[in-house]
């Protein structure tokens, strides 16, 4: 017990504080902070609100957008895969494999499939006569881009569904087909309501890891920027490039912090995260006892 | 006798027996979904198809709108290795995957335990802490840590920036997740199990070690496969931590790096990517079963 409890002050309680005092100073870390009070602050939402509010809409759209899509997909395939009475085993893998690709690769993987002139899914777009899109290289496109690349990695929730609506008891269907309730309402009226408290939890980690997006947005917006300067003669160090389109919350923060080293803003900016995440999840949960059914024992 | 039990027979049977429209139905709708599924699974595994063929083509094939490789160039792998460290890259990333996951057991085990199966004063607000941990974007500690790691390295006259070590030593302090995730198993191991044990006069201890650990193979097995594939897959914090000292980039910045060191190559690239990927892939099925499960557990119990 006892080095955890070390471990949680060292790497967790005193992290969180120290942000916040961080917060109120300047600290370029080569000379000790300096007190400036709300001045971070006053900076994130007066002179620098552009790039700020960019960044939150971004990271928004990806959990607005990709979310949904990601937790559809998954109970879609997991329903799917009940379905069918051939290979469930097989389909299985199929649909899991993709979740284990590491971040980095799956996404090398996608610049390259979606590279706007030769890649192999603008060539077959071609081959039925459709123009295909810039991808990558598209200020409108770039997101809906990594939301394809998030859908391609379901894999993990995707099982997590699997093994909730195989868990659905039986009786329940069959006495709603004896009461004339059609394929369809059975899912709206028994399958939905029995895994509610599994979607919840996969709209929940969804959340969490649309705040914290980085892996994704990071490698792609600097493939994608190093392929346009090879291209075009662009310049490259575009922060999320293209046009600012992947300039996600925390990828502004790893910048702020990292690349320029203006430690106590983006301590500021962590603080705003915390904040921000902490409320969000509260809602959700909040909310969610309005949807969510636990049916049987109560933990 | 038996002319008592014939006609409940055909009475069955003939219960039984589904009318042909029906039944041409069910087939259709059958095939339906099978072909749903087949073109679905068809997308997902394009992606490593392409990938795959652009691995063994030539750098001006893969420039080119061509999508199957002619001729096959499985040259491509051993150029890979000479273009970059690839080795280096893997041995940091093998280093960083093991002293983490030793630490994972080592520090989770037991705190899972005292969760799960000891009563005391304040259980379960740490066990709220747990959950806190485990919600925390990272970015939001990592300005304080990075410093800390900074000053502690000018401290020991040993810099820990551009080292693994921030990223090893949490791990020894306990990992949320994991503590998360044992627990859940560790609470569906009956009491009674632990209960005749301390008749018998075993310590907490020794239960853990004997009576918990054996029980729990398949919970420790599957933390510390997640444990392992943490580490091969993390990008943000080893970026943070080693991306001022090349010499100690794990795979997965190194291989973010790859495309920077050699320009246009899209076939290395690609073929350094199968590569990143394979790794995982054998290691899923080897142990399907134990991430599966795993995988099942995080979910179901949440």
């Amino acid at each position: 017990m006892s080095p955890w409890i070390v471990g949680f002050a060292v790497f967790i309680a005193y992290p969180l504080f120290f942000s916040v005092y961080l917060s109120f100073t300047h600290y370029d870390l080569l000379n000790p902070p300096r007190w400036i009070g709300l001045a971070n602050y006053k900076y994130m939402f007066g002179d620098d609100r552009t790039q700020i509010f960019q960044s939150i809409r971004n990271t928004l759209f990806i959990i607005a957008v990709g979310v949904p899509l990601q937790v559809l997909f998954s109970f879609g395939i997991a329903v799917m895969l009940t379905r069918a009475k051939m290979g469930i085993g097989f389909f299985r893998t199929v649909f899991y494999l993709p979740a284990l690709a590491p971040p980095v690769a799956a996404t090398l993987g996608f610049v390259y499939l979606l590279n706007p002139a030769t890649g192999p899914v603008n060539t077959a777009l071609k081959a039925i006569g459709i123009q295909g899109p810039l991808w990558f290289n598209d200020p409108s496109w770039a997101k809906p881009s990594l939301v394809v690349l998030s859908i391609w990695g379901v894999g993990n929730t995707m099982i997590i569904f699997l093994a909730a609506v195989l868990d659905v008891p039986k009786q329940l269907y069959e006495s709603a087909e004896l009461d004339g309730a059609g394929p369809f309402q059975r899912l709206r009226m028994v399958t939905l309501p029995t895994i509610s408290p599994v979607i919840l939890f996969s709209v929940v980690i969804g959340v969490i890891a649309g705040l914290q997006y980085f892996t994704q947005a990071y490698v792609a917006a600097g493939v994608a920027a190093g392929q346009a300067s090879q291209a075009g003669g662009t310049s490259t160090l575009e922060l999320g490039y293209p046009g600012g389109s992947t300039l996600f919350y925390p990828i502004l923060l790893y910048y702020h912090g990292f690349t320029f080293f203006q430690m106590g803003y983006a301590s500021a900016m962590a603080v705003l995260l915390l904040a921000v995440s902490f409320a969000l999840t509260l809602v959700i949960i909040r909310n969610s006892r309005r949807w969510v059914h636990y049916g049987g024992a109560v933990r | 006798m038996t002319s008592a039990t014939v006609p409940v027979k055909t009475a069955e049977i003939v219960r039984r027996k589904v009318p042909a429209e029906v039944r041409r139905r069910r087939f259709l709708i059958a095939v339906a979904d099978h072909s749903i599924l087949i073109a679905l699974g068809g997308a997902f595994l394009a992606p490593f198809l392409f990938i795959v063929l652009t691995a063994l083509m030539t750098n001006q094939q893969a420039l080119s709108a061509h999508l199957w490789p002619s001729p096959f160039r499985w040259h491509n792998f051993v150029d890979v290795f000479t273009q970059a460290p690839l080795w280096r890259w893997t041995l940091n990333t093998m280093i960083y995957a093991t002293l983490a996951t030793l630490g994972v057991l080592f520090s989770s085990i037991p705190v899972a335990y005292a969760l799960s199966k000891l009563r005391w004063r304040g259980r379960d607000g740490v066990f709220l802490l747990v959950l806190v941990a485990l919600m925390l974007p990272p970015q939001v500690s990592v300005v304080p840590l990075y410093v800390m790691w900074a000053k502690l390295g000018h401290h020991i006259h040993f810099e820990l920036i551009g080292t693994l070590w921030p990223l090893i030593i949490p791990a020894w302090l306990g990992d949320a997740f994991s503590i998360f995730l044992l627990r859940q198993f560790f609470l569906t191991i009956p009491e009674e199990y632990l209960d005749a044990a301390r008749v018998d006069g075993c310590g907490e201890f020794r239960i853990l070690l004997t009576v918990v650990l054996r029980l729990a193979k398949p919970a420790i097995a599957a933390i510390a496969l997640f444990s392992v594939l943490y580490t091969f897959t993390d990008f943000f914090l080893p970026l943070l931590y080693t991306s001022n000292n090349p010499h100690n980039w794990p795979v997965s910045v190194g291989l973010s790096q790859f495309r920077n060191l050699h320009q246009v190559q899209w076939n290395l690239t690609m073929a350094a990517t199968l590569l990143v990927m394979m790794p995982v892939i054998i290691l899923f099925f080897l142990a399907q079963r134990a991430f599966v499960e795993g995988v099942t557990l995080t979910g179901v119990k949440g």
